[in-house]
């Protein structure tokens, strides 16, 4: 049967065809798709691992934001504290040192206020004293004119010397 | 539901057959319908393309005959010359014998001699068809990929679904049969892949210009097994050639007498053999199993409306099924062919030390 016989002419024409066929498809077809999806492969590996890499990184990144952060946090903490402290110091100290010069002022006052006092008194007694010795002077002189009025006198000032004595 | 109209319709086919036999009489009258002419007609090769019968007019194609003879030189003419039955420049078509359906011219004395033949027939044709049609598909694929840099996205579409087939055959045929020098054989097992399964699917298709019956033709398995031979046999390594002339048996199987040699050289020329037999049969049974259930229909028609009528939708049925199966066998037989092509180009590459 000649359906199983190899026909020469067939052959030769499937040679010459397929020949043409094979030639430039191994050439120039497969080839190029073969080498096109190794080196994207390659590729999309390359990019995984960068992709990879890049992850890490920005976790690393976040960690140190975090890091960043929290210390940031402690120091304003740290520095608000001092701040307060310091101020509370400082008032303090105001109160302390306003409370200290007020008393001095007080005090200066006081001992101001005595001596002026004690200068009026003085002036006082002065005055009374010049009035007085004035005032016997004129009492002397008009009195003494008379011998009882001499001896009353002296009685009077005697008393007048002794209630004084005895206050 | 398709399970019950199948036995529905063979249910009526039974109740039919009564009915049949009487009408059998009247109707043997008519010219009985030459089925396995048709289906060998549809198979084997011829000098035009047949392409459709409308009433009594044949549409075909007329393809250039080109003959050497030894007694003439070189012949060379159109298909269409042929038609009348007494040939053309001497030579006609042979009827019976070992020539039937070839060109042969008569002796002086009578005998009929065939000449070189090399016309370019419907399969020659048809191989040129789909040869130039894979270059057109392979090469576009080609160069989307020149355009792109590797960095591009993967190609979409038609582009896409070669890549994905092509890296499919490398990953699971060729990468585990040939083994670590894949990428050197990587496009010839490709090229044979999308040869065969092309012709495969172009042979299904009815209408020109696909519909030849290429890879159902034993020359054209051949040429393709010897390819798979030639790169094997030529490229083979020492390691190769050893395991052949002297294999790692017993001595007594080799040395006074070469049992083990004999059987393995005998096996060099099997394998293309059956790479050759096994594309051929499968395609040849697939095709005719289609054309017989096809001439079914019209040896049905004769049996009555009823008859017919039911007959003819199981065998379309059938039709339908066939041809999704023959979908699959064109995929399978481009697979397998290219899996043990792969394998023995792997097996012609073992390395000496590698087997130590």
């Amino acid at each position: 049967m000649d359906l199983l016989t190899p026909e020469a002419g067939t052959v030769f024409w499937m040679l010459l065809a397929a020949g043409i066929v094979f030639f430039v498809l191994i050439k120039w077809g497969f080839p190029v798709i073969i080498d096109m999806v190794d080196k994207r492969n390659e590729f999309i590996e390359k990019s995984l691992g960068a992709a990879k890499a890049a992850n890490e990184k920005l976790a690393g990144i976040q960690q140190e934001c975090d890091n960043i952060l929290k210390d940031t946090r402690a120091e304003q903490a740290r520095i608000i504290k001092e701040a307060t402290d310091r101020r509370d110091r400082i008032v303090a100290d105001a109160e302390q040192q306003a409370r200290e010069s007020a008393s001095k002022i007080v005090a200066d006052a006081r001992t101001q206020i005595q001596m002026e006092r004690d200068e009026a008194l003085r002036g006082i007694r002065r005055e009374v004293a010049e009035i007085s010795v004035q005032v016997a002077e004129k009492l002397i002189i008009g009195n003494l004119s008379e011998k009882q009025n001499q001896s009353d006198m002296i009685d009077r000032m005697i008393d007048e010397v002794e209630s004084i004595r005895k206050k | 539901m398709r399970k019950w109209l199948v036995i529905l319709s063979l249910m009526l086919m039974c109740a039919a057959t009564p009915a049949v036999a009487a009408d059998g009489d009247a109707s043997a009258e008519e010219e009985p319908i030459d089925v396995s002419g048709i289906i060998f007609e549809h198979l084997k090769d011829s000098y035009e393309w047949h392409i459709i019968t409308i009433g009594e007019k044949d549409i075909a194609i007329s393809l250039p005959v080109i003959l050497y003879s030894k007694l003439s030189g070189w012949h060379f003419f159109m298909s269409s010359e042929l038609e009348g039955s007494d040939g053309y420049d001497g030579f006609h078509i042979c009827q019976t014998g070992a020539f039937a359906g070839k060109l042969v011219e008569t002796d002086y004395d009578g005998t009929e001699v065939k000449p070189l033949d090399f016309s370019l027939t419907k399969v020659a044709l048809a191989i040129i068809i789909d040869g130039v049609l894979l270059m057109a598909i392979i090469l576009m694929c080609a160069a989307w990929y020149r355009n792109h840099e590797p960095s591009d996205a993967p190609p979409k579409g038609f582009v896409g679904l070669i890549e994905l087939v092509s890296m499919m055959v490398v990953d699971e045929v060729i990468k585990p049969g040939v083994g670590k020098e894949y990428r050197r054989f990587a496009p010839l097992l490709l090229t044979l892949f999308y040869f065969i399964l092309l012709n495969n699917l172009m042979g299904l298709i009815p209408i020109f210009p696909a519909g030849a019956n290429v890879t159902g033709n034993i020359a054209v398995t051949l040429t393709l097994a010897l390819v798979t031979f030639f790169t094997v046999n030529v490229l083979g390594t020492k390691g190769y050639w050893k395991e052949i002339l002297w294999p790692d048996v017993p001595t007594w199987l080799k040395c006074p007498m070469p049992l083990m040699p004999l059987i393995e050289i005998f096996g060099i020329f099997t394998k293309p053999f059956s790479l050759t037999v096994r594309l051929f049969a499968n395609m040849t049974a697939g095709h005719s199993i289609i054309l017989a259930l096809t001439c079914m229909i019209f040896i049905v028609a004769r049996m009555g409306p009823l008859i017919g009528t039911s007959m003819s939708f199981v065998s379309v049925l059938f039709m339908i099924f066939m041809n999704c199966l023959e979908l699959l066998v064109a995929y399978i037989q481009a697979y397998v062919f290219t899996m043990l092509s792969a394998m023995f180009i792997g097996m012609s590459r073992v390395n000496e030390e590698k087997k130590d």
